[in-house]
């Protein structure tokens, strides 16, 4: 779509950067009115975002505080969600557990976005034993069954959250490195990196200031692609009683704790928390699609 | 056959690596082993001691001679909660694992597969749209999540479901173990009571598991089929006057099974990871639930050997699936 157009546009503009910007939001503009999927993960993104940043404020209830004479409610006026086996809300501890959660997501895709994109660019634009070592690596890691490392590695290195972001990004290294070592490939050789070559650059130079900034709308797709299973990952771990520890209100936990209600009954300690996290993995997964569909539509599946 | 040698002799190198990772997880252990071993009372001496007798003291390289040699004679060291062996620990619950696992995927495969040719023969119809949903709310779903759902609907409200504890009833005796898969176990004694009695406790987490599964098999077959229906040797046989579903199954569908198998490889990792989230849930006596029992009993040996069966495991897994590709496609023998 935009192929077709921007040549046009830049001859008719007389600014081509300006004209070519205002297009690029065309193209989005275009994407999200054709595809109101994509429209409808971004404002859900937008609410997980709220929830996130001010959790503890919009929270009815205090998300630690017990009131054991109301425990095991179901859903009602004063409880949306209910209470849980303390007592304590459950509509406050969803709210403030997107802060952890996505918190953890967040901090795992940074980590692996710079280590995992740093060493695929290294790798596809050097070559040679710089490209070996990073393709073992990244062989050795999808060698194991991803969520079983991750779990090794949270119990090797300790029941911690920052663990948990490490494991987390670990496991997702391969992917990256991946990525990133292809797209390098097909640009290493481009005209432009030959030209500022040329004019006396050097390598590590070109590499952050030529190649870097042309794959980063792929590495972004992926980016919001991963979040949604680095969210998965880090509650599944969590359920299984690494990481993250009660009281903390997280999603994976409360699923956890209310899985010895369900089969009394009582399904709304569990379904609320678990339903958030399965909707907000669907938010990152569809809003993955949509951006790649922004940025690469041949890709379209 | 040399070829099928050679991709054998490949993936040493493979099982090397992932026997180097597992053997480097057990050194970085919070603290030290040996002051954990020695417990709070020791004294700086008998911790030394201990380190001595772990052979802890040693460097790095003849510690990974040792651990190689220990794994060499099936030694993956003594569960602390259970005082078994772990290498016992983990045959004994291995098909228990296989059975569920095998089982879902199974289902999946059952499902994906004509749903994604359906799909793709019939692009933009229901199916279709079925199909993509699926495909995109299925790789969202935490498996705990949807086992607890399917245990509330099908157990407590629908009661068609029995108690998720288990393989079988407390009550019941476990068919006299063959392969250990109770399903083939009881059907080979032709106990059909029991083999009734399994498959009813399997239904659920096999189930669970094959929901997750299905998403990236079913979204893979349809983009495969796709690309395939629209290649010339469709049309040519099209315009031969081939029957549709001739055409689709015979021609296009034998094509469009190589990626699908490719993708089972990463659809196997995604399983055996979901398998130890979905044993948890219900209560199946499999390696999974026995390595999340160690893991908060902080009993070390018991994660570190299941860690390391389940990549080798996981390995051996792709080493299969490269072979069958090999056999789906001609093209691959001779590439290699």
């Amino acid at each position: 779509m935009s192929a077709t157009t921007e040549p046009a546009a830049a001859v008719a503009a007389p600014s081509p950067v300006v004209r070519q910007k205002s297009s690029t939001w065309r193209h989005i503009r275009y994407v999200l009115s054709e595809n109101p999927v994509t429209l409808f993960a971004a404002v859900l993104f937008l609410c997980f975002a709220a929830m996130a940043i001010f959790g503890p404020a919009v929270a009815p209830y205090d998300p630690l505080a017990s009131d054991t004479i109301r425990a095991l409610e179901g859903p009602s006026r004063a409880h949306w969600f209910g209470t849980d086996q303390l007592g304590r809300d459950i509509l406050s501890r969803v709210i403030v557990a997107a802060r952890i959660d996505l918190g953890i997501a967040v901090a795992s895709v940074a980590l692996v976005f710079a280590a995992g994109g740093l060493a695929g660019l290294a790798a596809g634009f050097f070559g040679g034993w710089v490209d070996a070592v990073v393709g073992r690596i990244a062989d050795t890691i999808m060698a194991f069954p991803l969520f079983v490392l991750a779990m090794g590695i949270v119990a090797a290195l300790g029941n911690t959250i920052p663990n948990i972001v490490l494991a987390t990004a670990i496991i997702n290294f391969p992917l990256y490195a991946r990525v990133a070592r292809a797209e390098t490939i097909t640009r290493r050789e481009a005209g432009f990196v030959d030209a500022a070559r040329l004019s006396g650059h050097r390598d590590g130079v070109l590499l952050l200031t030529q190649v870097l900034p042309n794959i980063m709308p792929i590495m972004v797709v992926q980016m919001s692609l991963t979040m949604g299973y680095a969210i998965l990952n880090a509650a599944g771990l969590s359920f299984i009683g690494l990481g993250v520890r009660p009281p903390t209100a997280e999603w994976g936990i409360m699923v956890a704790e209310g899985a010895s209600f369900i089969v009394s009954g009582e399904w709304w300690i569990a379904l609320f928390p678990g339903a958030t996290l399965m909707l907000a993995v669907f938010c990152f997964n569809l809003l993955g699609d949509g951006l790649r569909d922004i940025v690469d539509p041949r890709r379209r599946t | 056959m040399r070829a099928v040698l050679m991709r054998l002799a490949g993936a040493v190198p493979t099982i090397f690596g992932v026997v180097v990772v597992t053997f480097l997880l057990t050194r970085v252990l919070p603290g030290d082993t040996a002051t954990y071993f020695a417990g709070p009372a020791a004294t700086a001496e008998s911790i030394a001691q201990i380190k001595a007798s772990l052979g802890l003291d040693q460097p790095l390289p003849v510690q990974f001679w040792r651990y190689l040699v220990a794994l060499g004679h099936g030694d993956l060291g003594m569960s602390l909660t259970t005082g078994q062996p772990v290498l016992k620990e983990l045959v004994t619950r291995l098909p228990a694992s296989a059975e569920l696992t095998l089982c879902g995927l199974f289902l999946a495969i059952g499902i994906a597969l004509p749903l994604g040719v359906l799909a793709a023969v019939r692009q933009g119809s229901i199916i279709d749209h079925a199909c993509r949903i699926i495909s995109t709310a299925g790789v969202s779903l935490p498996v705990f999540f949807t086992g607890l759902l399917l245990v509330y609907v099908f157990y407590f409200v629908l009661g068609w479901a029995p108690a998720p504890l288990g393989r079988l009833d407390t009550f019941a005796t476990p068919p006299r173990p063959l392969t250990g898969a109770f399903l083939i176990d009881s059907l080979a004694i032709g106990d059909f009571e029991t083999f009734r009695a399994t498959a009813s406790q399997l239904a659920l987490p096999a189930i669970t598991l094959a929901l997750f599964a299905l998403a990236p098999i079913a979204r893979i077959t349809r983009a495969s089929m796709l690309a395939v229906l629209g290649s010339e040797f469709i049309r040519t046989a099209r315009a031969s006057g081939l029957s549709g579903p001739k055409v689709v199954v015979t021609y296009a569908l034998r094509n469009a099974l190589l990626p699908v198998v490719t993708v089972l490889g990463m659809v196997f990792s995604f399983l055996l990871g979901a398998n130890v989230l979905v044993e948890k849930v219900f209560a199946w006596p499999g390696i999974g639930s026995f390595a999340v029992e160690a893991l908060i009993a902080s009993d070390f040996a018991p994660v570190q050997g299941f860690v390391l069966t389940m990549a080798i495991l996981y390995v051996l897994l792709n080493l299969g699936i490269d072979l069958l590709n090999r056999a789906i496609d001609p093209r691959a023998r001779r590439a290699a």
